[in-house]
Parts: C-alpha cells; sequence; structure tokens
C-alpha cells in the first residue's frame, strides 16, 4: 500500500495551481500540435523542451508530458473530420472515422474517439501506477551486463516487430548509435569521429535530429503531396456526447482486448502505430460488425483510437523504471530528465519520489483534463486546420529553427537540423524507420558503456552477456525477438506443408 | 506496379534506393576510418574509444550492401517522386537553407521576417498586407513568450544591436 500513499503525495503535488496551470496549457498546446500536420508528439516536445529549462522538473515534465497527451488526443480530430491522419498512430482511425463524419455522425465519432483514448489511457497508467515501481525495484540489482541486455531486447525488439525490412531497420538504427559515439568517449575521456570538427566535439544532440526528422522532414512529405483541406464541420453537443457515452459500454470487450495490445505494443518499443493497426484488424476480424468495417462502425473508431493512446502512454513506463523509452518521445521526455539533471532509471523511484509519483499523478489528472478539453473546444481546433498549409509551413519552420537553435543557443545547430530534414525526407521515403534511429542517438552512450563495462569485467569475453539466469534470460528474448518474422514465417510455412500433406 | 503513370516524369525509386543505401554505406565508411584512428583494440583501460564504432560501421556497410541488393532486385518501373513535386519539396529546402544559414549573421528576428513573409507572398500569393501581419506578428509573439516570459536569448544580429532590445 506503500504505492497508494505515494500516489496521494502525486497528487498533492500534481494539484498545485501552478502545475493544473502548465497542464492545461501543456494540454492545450498537445491538441494543436496534434492537428498541424509536421508537428508531433515527438518534435513538438522537442521543440518546446528549451522553454521548461527555467521551471522546477515536476512541473517542466507535466507540461511536456501533457503536450503528449494532447497530441494523441488531436490526432484523432483530423483523421475523423478530415480524412488526414495528423499523427502516424491516427491512421486506422480514418477507416472508419471518415466515413461517419461523411455520414453526419461526426460528433459520434469523435466522443467515441476521445471517451476511448481516456479509456486506454487510464488503462496504461493503472498498469504503470502497479508495475512501475515493482520493476524499478526489481531493476535496481542490474549490473552493467544486465543493463545492456535490456538495451539489446529494447534494439532487437524494433527489428522483429517494425513493418519496415529488418535491414533497413538495422542499417537506421547502426547510424543512429554512430551518431551517438560522436565527441567525447565517456569511458576514456579521448575524441573521436570528430575528424577535427570543432562543432562535432559535443557530438550530435538527439533533439536536433527528432526536430530535423521528424518536423522539417514531415513538412517536405507534405509539401511534396501538394495538402489542401476539405473536411466537414465539427460539432458535438452534450446530447450526443451522452448518447454515445450510453452506446459505449456495449464494446466493453473490444475496449479491454485494445487495451492490452496496446500496453504490450506500448513497453516493447514497437509503439502506437502498430499498435492501434493491429488493434482494428483483431476487432474486425472478432466483431459480428466486422464486415461493416470501413463503412463508418463506431466499433471501428474505439479498437485503434483507445490501443494507440495505451501504447503512448505505456511506452513511459520502461522510459521511467528501466530508463528505455518506448517510443521516439518518451525518449525525448527521457532526454529532458538528463538536461534537468536527473538519472532516468530505477534510482528516480528512490531519489525522486516526488518527481516520479507527480508525473504520475498528473497522467491521470492530465487525461481527464485533456478529455474535457477536446470534447468542448473541437470545433475551434478544427478551425486551426483551415489556415492554409503556405502558412502554417513557414511559422512551424521558423519554430523549429527556434527550438533547434535554443537547445545549445548555437546557430550550427539550425543548419544541422535542416540537414537532419532532409535525410529524414530521403529516409521515409525510401521505407526506413526513423523511431530505431533516434532511439539509438538517445540510447547509444548508456549502451556502449553497459557493453564495455561489461566486457571490461569478463576480460572481452561475450560469455558475460550468458553468465547468469537473468541476464541469459533477457539475452534469449532478445534473440528470438530479433528473429521473430522469420520465425513466425517458418511456424507459417510448418502448417502449410502439414495442411498440403493431410 | 508495371504500368508507368501517364506523362509524369521523374527519378526511378529503385535507383534513389540503391543511391541511399551506397551513402548510408559511405557514412558507416567514415565510422571505420574515425574509429580505426581512435584505436579498436584493447588499451591499458579495456576496449578503446573506437572499439564500438568500429563495430557499428561493419553493420552499417553490411545491412547497406543488402538493401542496396535489394533496392536493384525488387525495384520496378515506379517514380520515386515527379520533377514537379521535387521542385515543391526544393522550393522549401532552398530558402530554408538560407534562412538557416543567414542567421548567425542578421540574427532569428529579421531573418524570420524576410523568411515568412518571402513563403507567403511567393508561394502563397497572399496580399502584402496579410504578409506583412504575419511575417512581424510571429517574430514578436516569439520574442515576448520566449526572451521575456520563459528568458530564453534568442541569436540576434546588427538591427536589434542598434534598436537596443
Amino acid at each position: 500500500m506503500e504505492e497508494l500513499v505515494n500516489l496521494f503525495h502525486g497528487f498533492a503535488v500534481a494539484l498545485q495551481p501552478f502545475n493544473i496551470m502548465v497542464m492545461l496549457l501543456g494540454i492545450v498546446l498537445g491538441v494543436i500540435i496534434g492537428v498541424l500536420p509536421g508537428l508531433g508528439g515527438a518534435n513538438g516536445v522537442a521543440i518546446l523542451l528549451p522553454l521548461t529549462f527555467s521551471m522546477p522538473p515536476t512541473s517542466a515534465i507535466i507540461m511536456l508530458s501533457c503536450i503528449y497527451w494532447g497530441a494523441l488526443f488531436g490526432g484523432a480530430i483530423t483523421s475523423i473530420l478530415f480524412n488526414i491522419p495528423g499523427e502516424p498512430w491516427s491512421v486506422a482511425t480514418t477507416f472508419d472515422g471518415y466515413p461517419m463524419a461523411q455520414q453526419g455522425k461526426a460528433g459520434e465519432a469523435l466522443t467515441a474517439a476521445f471517451t476511448s483514448s481516456f479509456v486506454g489511457a487510464l488503462f496504461a497508467v493503472v498498469m504503470i501506477t502497479l508495475v512501475a515501481p515493482l520493476v524499478a525495484s526489481f531493476a535496481l540489482q542490474f549490473g552493467p551486463a544486465e543493463k545492456f541486455a535490456v538495451y539489446f531486447l529494447a534494439f532487437c525488439s524494433f527489428v522483429g516487430l517494425s513493418k519496415e525490412p529488418p535491414f533497413k531497420t538495422i542499417a537506421a538504427m547502426m547510424m543512429g548509435f554512430a551518431l551517438a559515439a560522436v565527441g567525447l568517449d565517456s569511458i576514456t575521456g579521448q575524441l573521436r569521429l570528430t575528424f577535427g570538427f570543432t562543432e562535432l566535439l559535443n557530438g550530435f544532440d538527439f533533439l536536433i535530429a527528432v526536430i530535423g526528422l521528424f518536423g522539417i522532414g514531415e513538412i517536405l512529405l507534405t509539401m511534396e503531396e501538394g495538402l489542401s483541406f476539405r473536411g466537414g464541420k465539427a460539432k458535438i453537443n452534450l446530447r450526443v456526447v451522452l448518447q454515445t457515452w450510453k452506446e459505449l459500454p456495449r464494446y466493453w470487450m473490444t475496449s479491454l482486448r485494445s487495451c492490452i495490445i496496446g500496453c504490450w505494443m506500448g513497453i516493447t518499443p514497437a509503439g502506437a502505430t502498430p499498435a492501434s493497426f493491429m488493434s482494428y484488424g483483431i476487432a474486425k476480424r472478432v466483431s459480428k460488425n466486422g464486415k461493416n468495417f470501413g463503412k463508418g462502425e463506431i466499433e471501428g473508431v474505439v479498437a485503434p483510437e483507445t490501443a494507440a493512446h495505451a501504447a503512448g502512454t505505456a511506452a513511459l513506463l520502461p522510459m521511467l523504471s528501466l530508463g528505455v523509452p518506448g517510443s521516439p518521445t518518451a525518449a525525448v521526455l527521457l532526454g529532458g530528465l538528463l538536461i534537468w539533471g536527473l538519472q532516468p532509471g530505477p534510482m528516480l523511484f528512490v531519489e525522486q519520489k516526488e518527481f516520479v509519483w507527480g508525473l504520475i499523478a498528473s497522467m491521470y489528472l492530465g487525461n481527464l483534463f485533456g478529455l474535457i478539453v477536446v470534447l468542448t473546444c473541437v470545433p475551434i481546433f478544427a478551425a486551426i486546420l483551415r489556415v492554409p498549409f503556405s502558412i502554417i509551413a513557414p511559422l512551424i519552420l521558423v519554430l523549429c529553427a527556434i527550438g533547434a537553435y535554443s537547445v545549445h543557443s548555437s546557430t550550427f545547430d539550425g543548419m544541422l537540423m535542416l540537414v537532419f530534414g532532409v535525410v529524414g525526407y530521403l529516409l521515409k521515403k525510401c521505407n526506413y524507420p526513423l523511431a530505431p534511429l533516434v532511439l539509438a542517438i538517445v540510447l547509444g552512450d548508456k549502451a556502449e558503456e553497459a557493453f564495455r563495462q561489461s566486457l571490461l569485467g569478463s576480460q572481452g569475453s561475450l560469455g558475460i552477456f550468458f553468465s547468469n539466469p537473468l541476464v541469459s534470460t533477457i539475452m534469449v528474448l532478445g534473440l528470438i525477438a530479433l528473429f521473430w518474422s522469420a520465425i513466425q514465417e517458418g511456424f507459417t510455412r510448418l502448417r502449410r506443408t502439414r495442411t498440403a500433406a493431410a | 506496379m508495371t504500368t508507368h503513370s501517364s506523362g509524369a516524369a521523374g527519378p526511378k525509386h529503385k535507383f534513389v534506393e540503391a543511391g541511399i543505401a551506397l551513402l548510408i554505406a559511405l557514412f558507416g565508411a567514415i565510422v571505420i576510418i574515425g574509429s580505426l584512428k581512435a584505436g579498436i583494440n584493447w588499451g591499458a583501460e579495456g576496449p578503446r574509444a573506437g572499439f564500438f564504432p568500429f563495430y557499428i560501421g561493419l553493420f552499417i556497410i553490411i545491412s547497406s550492401a543488402i538493401n542496396f541488393w535489394h533496392a536493384l532486385r525488387d525495384g520496378d518501373g515506379e517514380l520515386f517522386a515527379e520533377w514537379g513535386q521535387l521542385r515543391q519539396v526544393m522550393s522549401v529546402v532552398i530558402p530554408t537553407a538560407i534562412y538557416v544559414g543567414s542567421m548567425p549573421f542578421i540574427g532569428l528576428y529579421v531573418a524570420s521576417i524576410i523568411f515568412i513573409g518571402y513563403f507567403m507572398r511567393w508561394l502563397g500569393k497572399y496580399r502584402w498586407l496579410t504578409v506583412l501581419g504575419v511575417a512581424f506578428g510571429m517574430p514578436i509573439i516569439t520574442y515576448f513568450i520566449f526572451e521575456r516570459y520563459f528568458l530564453v536569448p534568442l541569436p540576434k544580429g546588427p538591427i536589434e544591436e542598434w534598436l537596443n532590445i
């Protein structure tokens, strides 16, 4: 019951007037970020991170995580009203959300989407409350070999679970590790890979990479497609909300299933996007209304939204308890922790109780506020989308430049951001995943340190990673994740030959 | 997809993809050269600085080789993008390059005003009044939010110095 006491202390922290203010500010900014093309959770948080340098860390993380919740909510608005997914994880929401809007049921679709998002997030937060302290206390015993094994597992799941070709995932990831290695080597204190450029002394900051890859890259993609927005008006009144709420409990089974899928995919760094697709696919197969999916079935909105929000929230569990972020946005938040002088990982739960539980309490409150804000202000947010792209685009580019500059007060970073932007555009067009690249930049130094320290202990023998049951289990799980698609293919082939033989 | 979209021309997807794989491999080679310079063997205090990045570089080259082969093998006649679309992309990249390149000399505010103005006037074809309103409004709001409220200093040029801001 110690957790409950801690949680109540957390609520006391989160309910301070200043923190409630930053929470609301974060939610509103987040929804706007989620609605705008070219700004998403990860780069939105990265751009606004410098604004929090002067705040106390607890308020700062509350504001930034609320931007994240807001962005998760905001993605649904554009998918349903305009058939444009504002975020990759709301692509699956367009399948049934947009047809509903066309049939004049936009209000029902939006209410269903927001409510399911809230349910998914709530489920994930309850899970974090219960599980995170346990994971953290368990992880306190980890030595360097176990730490490296956890990183290994995280990166292997990327290769095995992402829908991009495995070797493209590996190439992207390794580029991230290489970029992370540039600059001062943390163990020997020696310079490496700088080739004499003084600008590279401190290495590549992943915030610049995030702003460039996701922000600038996304704008270039939008420019290429020549987007024009056309869409219905949003109207939500209380009657529609209450009516939809009365209808929603019927889909509790879909919700529960999507919550579990979302949590699972969020903890393993597969992320919200595959979770939403998977949950939609399973709901379509299982539901008795399955044949109506794609024509405006409310269940087809419930399933992906619940899973996406559960995954987005659950991604913070490994970030808080192990120091391994489950999504690019969680990675940016982790970067924030380092900047505020906090060491992410299991020690947080021991040394920074107020911070951790304030954050967890703010997740409950932030999502509740978020639900209220989006339900009441949908028309205003939808109006933002009617501002033409030729006004929005330069403003977003200027914001990206400001964000990139203010990380280290360096104008060189602005140019670096544009380079990352062009690289991001090309990589995205060629189907390379960007999330593992960013996560590798964030975790590269730590993974390398853990790796070298383990090797130091074993005099260079790789056997250290299989030296005790705990580390071997994690490593084997990692190897299974790495070859997951190959294993799956083997199974289906085996089954096919068996049915062919029978 | 074996059919060519009618009339549209542009670089073929498979060649761009193969080119990207080559560039990534080149990046891997640079990483390996840098690692060799830093030393990849064991020193007195354990693995030296280039030890870890050396293997990262190897991984990059190996996976790029496989990606290169896949790109040429699986590629069909599909276009990467039409020339017109690429022109659109360049119409953002070039002004942005000039924008971030000029920032160290004329400061963020002046550069932003010119950049937003150019974008809205030449790409968006708005009336001058709207253009000037947004182009000046945004940096002024930025000034108050970043420098005044959150105390984050942004780069300034000679004009700000002259205005004594």
